[in-house]
């Protein structure tokens, strides 16, 4: 997820300030992992990223292997959770005052000075809304998860497939609803800081 | 140096034709209405607007040639500008908006001379402020520092004092006039306030329209008699550059001279050798055919008739010469017949009332 946001910001940049051919195609693709039901995305994941498909062969030369590992799992999150992550920067980025870049460029800010120095910080408190809520979203992924990486422990279950392997467990009841509990405060810690720095980056951008 | 600018665009509903050449190294003001394309024409001078054809030239650099296909981007134009809404940038400090130009400025001024700006414009207790938490005239003084600070060939101001209430309005304005008169940095200020300009400005640039209806020297252009009709306006009156020349301190009267004549003013407690742009209103001059005596009025001055031009169905505007100055009078068409007045008499001006313009700083 960490490292899916520098693309999703620089994608919402893309999105917001330019047109091009093909752009409402672009967005579709962005938006998929919204609409697609999980298992399938992991189908497709598996099918790429697999330990007999061709990707994946091409790959495990360089000792990279996405299928049934934690890395897999990691992917699968950053792409389920990535149109949140565009569609929240884009956001900020488009309520961006334009006129402040143009003061800039005036200035003798060049392209990258402009964006680095006026957009990004102006837009960090919508950037870090969108983080929070693709955070908040990988925290509950299930489907995609265990169809590409399966549930291995210590390896790839996450708390939803940990949940759901205790249910699955005769007298497994007990442990299940410790899981709950767990992840309903980790969401709420999750939030409660994402909230707390959200409002220091506003104070930061002096908005 | 001089400033060039000359460029027609066409809008969905609105025709932009421009040309004006001023080589004023002072204050050019752009005046007119809401719309009437002020604020097009100083884009189009940073680059932030590109008009489909035209020059646009600023001393020796060639800023926009449609012919020659030339057109420098904003960044390498070096103009400082002042926005109308100030656009400082939020999430930096005072010091922090005023560095911005200054640190990717070419030739960036010293240290000391960053702070002597600092100080000249009362800045130095707001620098560790945000901009959101700042007056409206702090912001205005602000933004100028900022644009000062890139060390630029030319300042655009777009209605720098529009979002500040009258009081701030003075705070600003004797900077602007120390600018004016301590440094070669030609301006380019846009206004709807004629009191401003007359204040402010060494040349005219009337645009109405979408076109420029008239373009030339402050004191010259203030007293054509065309002026109503570009400005839609009555007539200004005329602006007077005087010198305080003596204090009569027994009658409580203030002597200043100007090319032409003097004028006598309630006891103004300036240094001789100050000056003064005095402003005369069309309403506040009456003629009179003989020399006036027994009158409270301390102004007489001996006049001739340059030009009589109708303006409405009951007035006519009398533009006057006195010495080199001219002065502008406001009669009814029942005084002109009565007078016989006519281009080329001699009459007396009788000035009711002056109002004095207080320079910021004594200068000469």
């Amino acid at each position: 997820m960490v490292c899916a946001l520098p693309f999703a910001v620089l994608a919402a940049l893309l999105l917001a300030n330019r047109t091009f051919p093909g752009k409402t195609l672009v967005e579709s693709v962005l938006h998929m992992p919204l609409v697609i039901p999980p298992v399938a995305l992991g189908y497709v994941l598996l099918s790429v990223f697999g330990t007999r498909a061709p990707l994946g062969l091409w790959l495990a030369h360089f000792g990279i292997r996405f299928a049934f590992s934690w890395t897999g799992a990691a992917l699968a999150s950053a792409i389920i959770t990535y149109p949140f992550q565009v569609r929240a920067s884009r956001l900020a980025v488009e309520g961006l005052d334009h006129r402040l870049l143009q003061a800039a460029e005036t200035l003798g800010a060049g392209l990258f000075d402009r964006v680095f120095n006026i957009a990004l910080p102006i837009a960090l408190p919508g950037v870090i809304a969108g983080a929070i809520l693709a955070f908040a979203a990988c925290l509950g992924e299930f489907g995609a998860i265990i169809t590409f990486v399966s549930s291995i422990p210590g390896e790839t279950r996450t708390l939803p497939l940990a949940i759901y392997a205790a249910l699955q467990t005769p007298g497994g009841d007990l442990e299940a609803a410790r899981l709950s509990a767990m992840s309903l405060m980790l969401a709420l810690a999750g939030l409660l800081l994402a909230e707390f720095v959200g409002r220091r980056a506003r104070q930061f951008a002096g908005l | 140096m001089s400033i060039e600018v000359e460029f027609r665009h066409r809008f969905a509903d609105f025709v932009l034709e421009v040309g004006f050449r001023t080589d004023a190294t002072g204050i050019t003001a752009l005046f007119g209405h809401s719309g009437a394309g002020k604020t097009t024409i100083v884009n189009a001078i940073a680059g932030l607007f590109r008009p489909a054809s035209g020059r646009i030239v600023v001393g020796s650099r060639v800023f926009f040639d449609s012919e020659k296909d030339i057109w420098i981007p904003p960044l390498h134009r070096r103009v400082g500008y002042v926005f109308q809404d100030s656009r400082l940038f939020p999430h930096l400090s005072v010091e922090r908006n005023l560095q911005f130009g200054w640190r990717r400025s070419a030739a960036p001024v010293s240290v000391e001379e960053f702070f002597h700006v600092v100080e000249l414009l009362g800045l130095q207790p707001l620098l560790n402020r945000k901009p959101r938490t700042l007056s409206g005239g702090e912001q205005s003084r602000v933004a100028l520092g900022r644009a000062l600070l890139a060390s630029p060939n030319i300042l655009l101001m777009d209605e720098p004092l529009a979002a500040i209430d009258t009081e701030r309005r003075r705070e600003i304005l004797p900077h602007l006039e120390l600018l004016r008169d301590h440094s070669a940095l030609p301006i380019v200020y846009v206004s709807h306030s004629l009191n401003e300009i007359a204040r402010l400005a060494d040349h005219l640039v009337i645009v109405k329209g979408g076109r420029v209806a008239a373009s030339g020297a402050l004191f010259d252009l203030i007293t054509d008699l065309r002026l109503p009709e570009a400005t839609g306006e009555p007539p200004y009156g005329a602006v007077l550059e005087t010198t305080v020349a003596r204090d009569l301190k027994e009658e409580k009267l203030t002597v200043l001279a100007f090319a032409g004549g003097e004028l006598r003013v309630p006891l103004l407690l300036y240094p001789e050798g100050t000056r003064l742009r005095t402003h005369i209103r069309a309403s506040d001059v009456i003629i009179a055919c003989e020399e006036p005596r027994g009158i409270s009025a301390n102004n007489v001055l001996p006049v001739t008739i340059l030009e009589i031009r109708e303006r409405t169905d009951f007035h006519v505007d009398v533009r006057l010469l006195c010495g080199t100055t001219r002065l502008v009078a406001w009669i009814t068409h029942a005084s002109r017949e009565r007078l016989e007045l006519a281009p080329g008499v001699q009459v007396f001006a009788i000035v009711k009332s002056v109002s004095i313009v207080p320079q910021a700083r004594p200068t000469g």
